[in-house]
């Protein structure tokens, strides 16, 4: 096992134990909405990582696998009447299946033309959201969706629903990490470097793109499914376009190529606008000042830039320690 | 002696803020302040904090300071559900007022029937008062209560062919559903039923297609800026079809939208928009007076119905704690229930335990658009 294997696991462990002990920091409910809504917005960026990071492909269609996979658990459970379980496992297959069907031909394009296929797809699902009001509910939103539940136990705090949230968040990057360091992570790599470079080294490159566009769409479905369960209510305002942009925001935030970075960027990009909201009027000003100061002086993101602080810290404590 | 003294001294006064600060009456707030819905939440937010101001200065609510928490919501179903919980977990108000868009209540009621505290809606969809829930309340007129008022007049002018052009967003399809819903319990009969898009902006196929089944009159079911191109197309093609319009475009804002093309239209409208023409003696005239001269002289901005079902909830809630002598958000729940014949801006409320929205059809007048201004059609 290789060393940055063991750290990544290490890094796992410690977003594990933390994660676990939130909820007795946390003094009341309004945090730990924030958190599940963190862990959730985290599910997604890890998977964009993969694809956008690692991959090199981007995708501006993922708040759509977002809300198909929210709309198909919540019409299944709400209004066939399915159990919860079941519904969520359909939402999350269905999305599967319909990236499998989107990724097909789009993967084929590059860059701003992939840019454009998955943007495209993603207004398509949240026009047909708004549109096919007797099965959404159209532009006033889904009520009454059941809340998440467990082999036929309603889990009906939200502590219950936060620990069930943040250990799918850590299966979800357990998962992540095995990928990035198996040969399929080395692919991908290779892969995003140079389509060319990599099948002349005999890697089926149309394969690998769609592997990992598949699993960040499941990554989304999942979130998705948990997002409609927990909230019980759904709108097709959540799933647009800017939503799709946002999770882009929060995997370049966070680095692009770092799994970890990708979290924090999560937790920060939903957890940044409440600490503001003291200050009212400024907010969004503010917000966007502190995007832009983090993007030009953090290249390479939360993630880059708090591994140099780290360094830096450690080596001004080691120069401490010696003339000490 | 000399620091006993002053210790007895602070302790007092500590005693003493700590009485005054217990005693104020915590009141939150959400609404869309900014986003695709600020149309709404910026008038609401303007028209709460200068009832706030008004209220302390005349000595509060039952005797006790009002303390207002607003948060904007910026139009997004999850900023809103945060915000809530912010208003219910951290900083416990007795009562919430708002959100500004329906879909944002929708979201919320479950935590406040959990938390049982009240919440007074400033949004209008069904969905929030039917069926009841006892802790959500809402204020503005149903869209149910608009249809109601142009069916009225359709059938006082004979109209039995109808034709309905809707926006495909949240308030045209609910008003779609009810138009649909009452014109056939009511006999009437449905030619076209068309729809647009919030961003179209050119309604002309739609028309020509109503025109080709020739109703008696056309029902437009629209927010700005929408219904006032269809009221700009339907004159370019020279159609002389009546044309009824929503609540939903009943400011000033409509009018100079559509120009010369609003000319003769009718639709139903809260009485604020026509606050002139209100007579002296209707028990809603004082408070809709009051409000507009107030809001006119602290904002100089016109008046919109959205502040004044801020106004109404805010009103509400006075009546019932003062009325109650308690601050429970449980007894103003059950107060609230009792208000009877409390006459607000958008209307007069009479709550029960089997309507928490209070007002019937008679909360709005039919208007006629003449010479760029409202006149009430009698």
């Amino acid at each position: 096992m290789s060393v940055s294997y063991r750290k990544d696991m290490f890094w796992l462990a410690g977003l594990f134990i933390v994660l676990m002990l939130t909820p007795t920091i946390l003094p009341n409910n309004y945090y730990l909405t924030i958190m599940i809504l963190g862990c959730l917005h985290a599910m997604i960026a890890v998977g964009l990582c993969l694809l956008v990071g690692h991959a090199g492909q981007i995708s501006l269609g993922h708040a759509g696998f977002y809300g198909l996979a929210a709309y198909t658990s919540a019409y299944l459970s709400t209004t066939w009447g399915l159990p919860v379980e079941l519904s969520m496992l359909a939402g999350v297959v269905l999305t599967v299946v319909v990236s499998i069907l989107v990724g097909m031909p789009s993967l084929k394009l590059k860059g701003h033309y992939l840019a454009m296929a998955t943007l495209g797809f993603g207004i398509i699902l949240s026009i047909l959201f708004t549109e096919t009001v007797d099965i959404t509910g159209g532009p006033s939103g889904f009520v009454g969706i059941p809340r998440l539940s467990l082999a036929g136990f309603e889990l009906h705090r939200d502590v219950d629903i936060f620990r069930v949230v943040a250990i799918l968040l850590c299966l979800l990057v357990w998962l992540c990490f095995n990928v990035l360091h198996s040969r399929m992570g080395r692919a991908l790599r290779a892969l995003h470097t140079s389509d060319q470079a990599a099948q002349a080294m005999g890697i089926d490159v149309a394969r690998h793109k769609l592997f990992v566009f598949v699993l960040s769409a499941g990554f989304a479905g999942l979130a998705g499914v948990l997002y409609a369960h927990y909230l019980t209510f759904i709108a097709p305002a959540s799933f647009g376009f800017m939503f799709s942009v946002e999770l882009m925001v929060m995997v370049v935030l966070g680095g692009m190529v770092s799994v970890p970075g990708a979290i924090i960027g999560a937790f920060f990009i939903t957890i940044l606008p409440e600490l503001l909201r003291a200050f009212e009027d400024i907010e969004i000003i503010l917000f966007g000042l502190i995007l832009v100061v983090c993007m030009i002086f953090l290249p390479d993101g939360l993630a880059g830039g708090s591994a140099r602080l780290w360094a830096w810290v450690k080596t001004k404590l080691a120069l401490g320690c010696s003339r000490g | 002696m000399n620091r006993g003294k002053s210790l007895f001294l602070v302790i007092v006064l500590l005693f003493f803020c700590a009485t005054a600060w217990a005693e104020t009456i915590k009141i939150g707030a959400v609404v869309s302040v900014t986003g695709a819905a600020s149309f709404l939440g910026e008038p609401q937010k303007n028209t709460l904090l200068q009832l706030q101001d008004l209220t302390n200065a005349k000595g509060g609510m039952d005797g006790r300071q009002v303390e207002l928490i607003i948060y904007d919501d910026e139009s997004d179903v999850n900023k809103c559900v945060m915000a809530a919980r912010k208003l219910l977990d951290q900083d416990q108000v007795a009562v919430v007022i708002g959100p500004s868009i329906s879909g944002n209540t929708l979201a919320i009621t479950r935590f406040f029937s959990s938390a049982q505290v009240p919440l007074i809606s400033c949004a209008a969809a069904e969905k929030i008062v039917f069926p009841v829930n006892p802790w959500i309340f809402n204020t503005p007129q149903l869209d149910r209560h608009a249809a109601l008022k142009i069916l009225q007049d359709a059938k006082v002018k004979g109209y039995t062919k109808l034709a309905i052009l809707t926006v495909s967003d949240g308030y045209g399809q609910a008003g779609r559903a009810v138009l649909k819903e009452l014109a056939k319990a009511q006999g009437f009969d449905l030619v076209a039923d068309e729809v647009y898009s919030p961003k179209d902006t050119d309604m002309t196929s739609q028309l020509t297609k109503i025109k080709g089944v020739s109703p008696e009159a056309i029902i437009c079911w629209g927010t700005n800026p929408g219904p006032a191109v269809v009221a700009r197309n339907r004159m370019q093609l020279g159609l002389t079809i009546p044309l009824y319009m929503s609540h939903g475009v009943a400011s000033d804002k409509f009018i100079e939208l559509a120009g010369e093309a609003a000319e003769g239209l009718v639709l139903p409208a809260g009485r604020l928009t026509a606050v002139d023409q209100v007579p002296d003696d209707h028990p809603q005239k004082t408070v809709i007076t009051d409000y507009v001269a107030n809001y006119s002289q602290k904002f100089n901005a016109p008046i919109s119905s959205f502040g004044g079902y801020a106004h109404d909830a805010f009103l509400l809630v006075h009546e019932a704690v003062t009325k109650g002598g308690s601050a429970n958000p449980e007894d103003i729940r059950d107060n609230l229930e009792k208000i009877s014949a409390l006459p607000g801006t958008s209307g007069i409320y009479s709550y029960s335990p089997d309507n928490h929205n209070g007002l019937d059809e008679d909360a709005f007048i039919m208007v006629i658009i003449e010479n760029g201004t409202w006149k009430v059609v009698p």
